[in-house]
């Protein structure tokens, strides 16, 4: 396990099926993209999880700042109205 | 049982076929001993995946070779109630596992010949050996990209890494021979078109290796005479202690399920 430490991380992202999206599964070790894809195949699709593999380097990964959170995304909490639930849906409408 | 196939000589198709299903289970026993130690997580389930595959083209083959041999032996009776002298592998996948280095080489070696081979069996003339081999493929060619892909990082890695890996292909390189040479057996199943020539599987597997050393770095040890007939049940003595551990459970517990 000692080598593991000098493998860089890769985030996983697996998409289940077409016309949907790449999804976040989780992440890895890898020596390099080609080992990466090769170890999210075989830890994240093992139970057919996924047609399609995207690995992305996780220090090119630009997070939010968690201390940042309040300012971020409270003001958005009393906003209520940019949520279309004020609309009268015609009964003939199924899905929406 | 097809037309083509009512026709084939059931004691050699058994023999045959167990040869095919001993070369995957004993290898898929071997490469399981990994698990819980390979040099990465990653690793640990690479490996396990690859000997899961294998362990299921054992079961397709040895089940298929009770049904062949008719006397209602199932897949578990074979695979775990024989005697050493019964098993039909070829001894290279017997060898210990090694370092890491000595499993990837033994590993591509061995999927390199799976590939050659049940590329050619798909086109057998024995049906359920055609879909076997037509499903195991798939499995295999992914095999030999990790395997392969390996022994490029190792070969073309440090002068330890190198080192390691050229020595491991000089040591496992004899037991190589044995694949290609064709007995009475071979050449049977052959003439009957259930398998492909050894020879032009040899060749294919040789141009496949070749490309795969030269990016690797690593040299083609000469071919040397050997001694060996695990195709015949003749075996090196690591068999027995890898039996004596596969076998332990189904002796103990006859018949146990879980």
């Amino acid at each position: 396990m000692e080598h593991n430490r000098q493998w860089p991380l890769y985030e996983v992202f697996i998409r289940a099926r077409g016309g949907l999206d790449h999804k976040h599964v989780g992440s890895l070790h890898a020596a390099d993209a080609r080992m990466a894809i090769e170890h999210a195949r075989d830890l994240y699709t093992r139970r057919q999880e996924g047609i399609s593999i995207w690995v992305v380097p996780s220090k090119d990964i630009t997070a939010s700042d968690p201390a940042e959170t309040d300012s971020l995304f409270e003001p958005a909490r009393d906003k209520i109205y940019r949520h279309p639930t004020f609309y009268e849906i015609p009964d003939e409408v199924k899905t929406l | 049982m097809s037309a083509a196939a009512a026709k084939i000589d059931a004691p050699d198709l058994f023999g045959y076929v167990l040869r095919l299903g001993d070369l995957s289970l004993v290898l898929g026993q071997r490469l399981g001993e990994w698990v819980g130690h390979s040099p990465a997580l990653e690793e640990d389930l690479g490996l396990a995946n690859i000997a899961l595959d294998m362990i299921g083209q054992a079961r397709l083959l040895l089940s298929y070779a009770g049904e062949v041999e008719g006397r209602g032996r199932g897949e578990d009776e074979i695979a775990f109630l024989r005697e050493h002298g019964e098993y039909l592998n070829a001894i290279l996948v017997e060898q210990p596992n090694g370092d890491f280095g000595q499993t990837i080489v033994r590993q591509v070696l061995i999927d390199a010949f799976q590939l050659e081979l049940y590329e050619r069996m798909t086109r057998s003339a024995d049906e359920r050996l055609a879909a076997i081999a037509a499903k195991s493929v798939k499995e295999i060619r992914y095999h030999l990209r990790y395997s392969s892909g390996w022994l490029v990082r190792l070969g073309d890695g440090t002068t330890e890494s190198h080192a390691r890996v050229q020595a491991a292909l000089e040591s496992l390189w004899p037991y190589t021979v044995e694949l290609f040479e064709e007995d009475d057996l071979d050449r049977a199943m052959a003439d009957q078109g259930v398998a492909p020539r050894l020879s032009e599987v040899q060749a294919a597997w040789t141009r496949r290796l070749d490309e795969i050393l030269a990016v690797a770095t690593l040299q083609r040890p000469r071919d040397r005479p050997h001694a060996w007939h695990g195709k015949r049940g003749q075996h090196s003595e690591h068999l027995g202690y890898l039996l004596a551990e596969m076998q332990h459970l189904q002796r103990t517990y006859p018949g146990a399920r879980w």
